[in-house]
């Protein structure tokens, strides 16, 4: 039997991670809070943006811009990987690696080259265990989160796909269902589809003038709008991060007031056991002066 | 007809404006324009520069990273990758991206990307400058 003091010292130890867990929870309950109004505060943007350019999509031809053209056999596939740049999260970032090993490895069944580009550390490390071809810029972690890691990322996808390099692009990321639900998301991004032109006729009635050409805007707003998605996929999978953490913490915690329960009653069954042997001794040696 | 326009400013960050204006006036890419109320809807590309509006007859500057506009029904939006307005410019980093930037042009080292550089340039400037007339 597992002596007194060991058993006391695996108590104390149990607790102490239950204050980290719980700690953590509350850090990771309070980040969610902050990733959710950024999403609050981007919300009207995005929307502002979706607006203008279905406005603008019914006035256009649809091949009328590279980034719209699709491609007959495409032959080159980049993977954009969203995930967190630390662990403790539960199965938050093997999700979403699973999900992008499982369309890598479809897309190279199909006779494609796969090249992977990230935001986050965990997913980077993952993807390179694997042998995938991997983008080998600066910045590859999530955070600092800010538009300007979508505004990179953006530009270096856009540059490789009118280059030639790649024929279409996706990114993977987690999208925020419920606290307790996040889904990895597969969401293609290049070629581009445009949104359908919006058909109320109060909107159609109204002549907007445009200043460049119609044409022109696009092709100014389209590689905005490719930032903007990968952008938001960027913020849903912070918000998602804080979600799985704040989960997997909370159950972390749950067990250690399971294990420490647990712990107690074998430290009280062990010392009743020792007060037992004792009084034996004592009762033992008394009746043996006696005799 | 309303006598004022809603002007909202809005970056993915947040919602840098949102004010009842008598007057807008901005750097398009074609060349400045100004809105009064019951203008007719628009869309334009905006340049990187300042964008000022007159509130109770004071006119006020913000800084704008290009972007949109656009204008209907007495609403102006503005949608930019960033923007500030004269009061909250950070006035050392604007000086420090300056000098970076002038730095750069005059090293030339490898992987110096001309256009990169000129449009850092170009906010810098136009951040100080905003700073300066505000």
């Amino acid at each position: 039997m597992a002596s007194l003091k060991s058993v006391k010292t695996k108590i104390t130890g149990v607790k102490k991670t239950k204050q980290i867990t719980k700690a953590m929870n509350m850090v990771a309950s309070a980040k969610l809070r902050g990733a959710q109004s950024r999403m609050e505060r981007f919300r009207p943007y995005a929307v502002k943006f979706q607006d203008i350019l279905k406005g603008l999509a019914g006035k256009i031809e649809h091949s009328a811009h590279p980034l719209l053209e699709k491609r007959g056999a495409p032959a080159a596939c980049g993977i954009i990987l969203v995930t967190s740049d630390r662990g403790l999260c539960g199965g938050f970032n093997a999700g979403l690696i699973a999900a992008a090993l499982k369309t890598a490895r479809q897309k190279q069944a199909a006779g494609m080259k796969v090249k992977f580009y990230h935001a986050g550390r965990k997913g980077r490390d993952a993807i390179k265990k694997h042998g995938f071809e991997q983008d080998a810029a600066e910045h590859f972690t999530l955070e600092p989160l800010d538009f300007q890691v979508a505004g990179q990322l953006g530009e270096t996808v856009m540059a490789e796909y009118l280059s030639g390099a790649l024929d279409e692009v996706l990114v993977i990321h987690a999208e925020f269902v419920s606290l307790s639900r996040q889904v990895p998301v597969l969401r293609p991004i290049l070629p581009m589809a445009l949104p359908e032109p919006a058909h109320d006729g109060a909107k159609e009635a109204e002549e907007y003038i445009y200043e460049p050409e119609a044409a022109e805007l696009l092709a100014a707003l389209l590689p905005r709008h490719i930032k903007v998605q990968i952008y938001r996929g960027l913020l849903d999978t912070s918000a998602c991060e804080h979600a799985a953490r704040m989960a997997a913490m909370d159950n972390a915690t749950r067990n250690c007031d399971e294990i420490a329960a647990s712990l107690s009653l074998l430290y009280n069954k062990t010392r009743q056991s020792a007060i037992t042997t004792d009084l034996i001794d004592i009762v033992s040696g008394a009746e043996a002066l006696k005799g | 007809m309303d006598k004022n326009l809603q002007l909202d400013i809005v970056t993915p960050d947040r919602l840098v404006l949102s004010e009842r204006v008598d007057y807008v006036s901005a750097h398009g890419v074609k060349g400045d324009f100004g809105v009064l109320p019951g203008h007719i809807p628009m869309l334009v590309a905006l340049s990187v520069g300042g964008l000022s509006y007159v509130v109770d007859g004071s006119r006020r500057t913000a800084f704008v990273n290009g972007g949109f506009a656009e204008v209907a029904g007495n609403k102006v939006t503005v949608l930019a990758e960033s923007s500030e307005l004269a009061d909250n410019i950070d006035l050392a980093r604007a000086m420090e991206s300056k000098r970076r930037a002038e730095q750069r042009l005059e090293n030339r080292e490898t992987g110096f990307n001309m256009k990169r550089v000129e449009s850092s340039l170009q906010r810098a400037l136009a951040r100080i400058q905003i700073h300066d007339n505000r």
